[in-house]
């Protein structure tokens, strides 16, 4: 098989092991939902005072596509590929002709699709049950910020593993660093409700500017629908991610 | 060949035959793993030749990879992928495969074909384990302690899957702890303890080392007598022949040779307690 068809055969078996693993469809899938629900119930009505004011459910849907992005790209890469090389399933598929690197693209081309399909899931709930509308004529700027997006922070997770020692550790590192993050970047709380301080502190992460980002391209209300600084910021922290990534990346496990 | 200031293998100089199963036979920690991810190319040494498959394993590239299947020590499946779907998975990475159902019937998992994984007991995953390093119809296979922490019938099934390989012509280097399965499964064994190769040879061979002893043991007016004889022949005869003579009975006459156990205790325990004596400045590198 050629690079392509043997990134696209290791990534129809990555999508059947992602479905079948109750942990990953849960979290990277049904929580946002859950989520989103949550929020738009408790907000409903109320406005949000951002870019001249938005409904709380209008501000909600990008927000919580933003954290399933996060969620499918470097959370679920972070997690599973640290099970699979303590597992020693990298150690054993380096030890095939595979190239290594169709391993590492599958996962990224699974993670990116995921990302895609709640991004879809949550688009249509928003329209349907809040009548948040989609915003089509912004598909393409959409696309360019997700894609900028999932990959910076597919470099973010895949360099996040060489941090985590073992399978109990991932989901613990993971959490630690992204919860107070969405909070803090006004994924949960609206942030005309945050302290001028606190978005401060969140600029420096590339959450808060991924969403900006997102939000930009998702709400027409705000100005252009491209936020090239928000977008540089992140593809910036994804380069780091990336260096570190292939500098610190181990294929074989920590333990034993 | 040594990690952090120890060798953890040295002088270790061994040939693998085509076609053969090699034991490669020691204590935990006798260094057998570090010399096997030598070979495997997981692993960079600090001295010594390495040839395999006429390759150096440290260079080795995605041809030399076609040629080899790796079954490690200790290593997870993907628990929510079937048999089959693990098989298929592997078979993709390599240019000309074992058809699935083939490599399916070879490790004895008919059954079993589409359950995932996560439901096989721990002998059925281990035989997957080795049908996804067959996949690729190596002509060199390495098992790295194939049944350890195996119940005696998962043991027996993993032997029977390890003999076929051999029926196959495949090359098998396969570690392991225990005697029995050396015995039971090898062409040719080689005893490693403390880094060093302390015995080589066929099973047969291994016996007879030190072997001219073979001890004989009887009684005699209700006593116990034991002789070790390197002619048991004779021995025998001129006992035999004297108890005739005097009608005499051998009672409980028994002449054993020394087991293959027997040999590798005496060995492995020798340089393991040599090699705690010597002081460890001397063999830090």
């Amino acid at each position: 098989m050629t690079g392509l068809a043997l990134v696209a055969h290791q990534f129809r078996y990555d999508q059947k092991a992602f479905w079948r693993n109750p942990a990953s469809v849960f979290f990277t899938v049904m929580f946002p939902v859950i989520v989103f629900l949550i929020l738009a119930v408790v907000f409903n009505g109320e406005t949000v005072n951002v870019r001249g004011g938005v409904d709380a459910t209008t501000y909600y849907v990008p927000a919580i596509m933003s954290l399933s992005i996060i969620s499918a790209t470097m959370q679920t890469l972070a997690m599973t590929l640290v099970i699979a090389r303590e597992d020693g399933r990298l150690k054993r598929g380096r030890g095939t002709p595979m190239p290594p690197w169709v391993f590492i693209a599958g996962r990224v081309g699974n993670s990116i699709v995921v990302a895609l399909m709640t991004l879809v899931l949550l688009a249509a709930i928003g329209a349907a049950l809040y009548g948040v509308s989609v915003p089509w004529e912004r598909l393409p700027e959409i696309l360019l910020t997700l894609v900028v997006g999932a990959a910076s922070f597919c470099c973010l997770g895949i360099a996040l593993t060489a941090a985590i020692p073992s399978q109990d550790a991932a989901a613990a590192i993971v959490n630690a660093l992204l919860l107070p993050l969405y909070f803090l970047s006004g994924v949960f709380i609206p942030e005309d409700q945050l302290p001028n301080g606190v978005i401060a502190f969140a600029d420096l992460f590339p959450v808060r500017h991924f969403f900006d980002a997102f939000f930009d391209a998702y709400v027409p209300a705000g100005g252009s629908a491209v936020s090239w600084d928000n977008l540089a910021v992140v593809a910036i922290w994804g380069i780091a991610g990336l260096l570190l990534a292939v500098k610190f990346f181990r294929w074989t496990p920590r333990s034993g | 060949m040594s990690y952090g200031a120890t060798e953890a293998v040295r002088g270790i100089d061994l040939e693998v035959n085509r076609g053969e199963v090699f034991a490669f036979l020691g204590p935990n920690g006798a260094g057998k793993t570090t010399t096997v991810e030598i070979l495997e190319g997981y692993r960079k040494r600090t001295g010594g030749e390495v040839s395999v498959l006429g390759g150096d394993p440290e260079r080795a590239g995605r041809e030399w990879r076609e040629r080899i299947g790796i079954v490690l020590q200790s290593g997870r499946l993907d628990p929510y992928l079937t048999v089959r779907e693990s098989l298929d998975l592997y078979a993709g990475y390599f240019r000309a495969p074992r058809p699935t159902d083939e490599v399916i019937s070879l490790v004895g998992l008919e059954g079993k074909a589409d359950e995932r994984a996560s439901r096989l007991s721990g002998g059925q995953q281990r035989r997957l384990d080795v049908g996804m390093a067959l996949v690729g119809d190596p002509e060199l296979l390495f098992l790295d302690e194939p049944t350890t922490g195996f119940d005696p019938s998962a043991r027996r099934q993993a032997w029977d899957v390890i003999a076929g390989l051999r029926d196959l012509g495949k090359t098998v280097f396969l570690t392991t702890h225990y005697m029995d399965e050396a015995q039971r499964l090898a062409d040719r064994v080689t005893i490693i303890a403390a880094g060093q190769i302390v015995a080589q040879g066929t099973p047969e061979d291994l016996g007879e080392r030190d072997a001219g002893e073979t001890t004989i043991r009887y009684r005699s007016d209700g006593q116990e007598v034991t002789l070790r004889t390197t002619d048991p022949v004779k021995t025998l005869h001129d006992l035999t022949g004297a108890a005739l003579a005097k009608g005499e009975e051998l009672d409980g006459l028994e002449v054993t040779r020394p087991s293959l156990e027997d040999v590798y205790l005496e060995l492995t325990a020798a340089v393991e307690n040599a090699a705690v004596a010597e002081p460890t400045e001397e063999r830090a590198n």
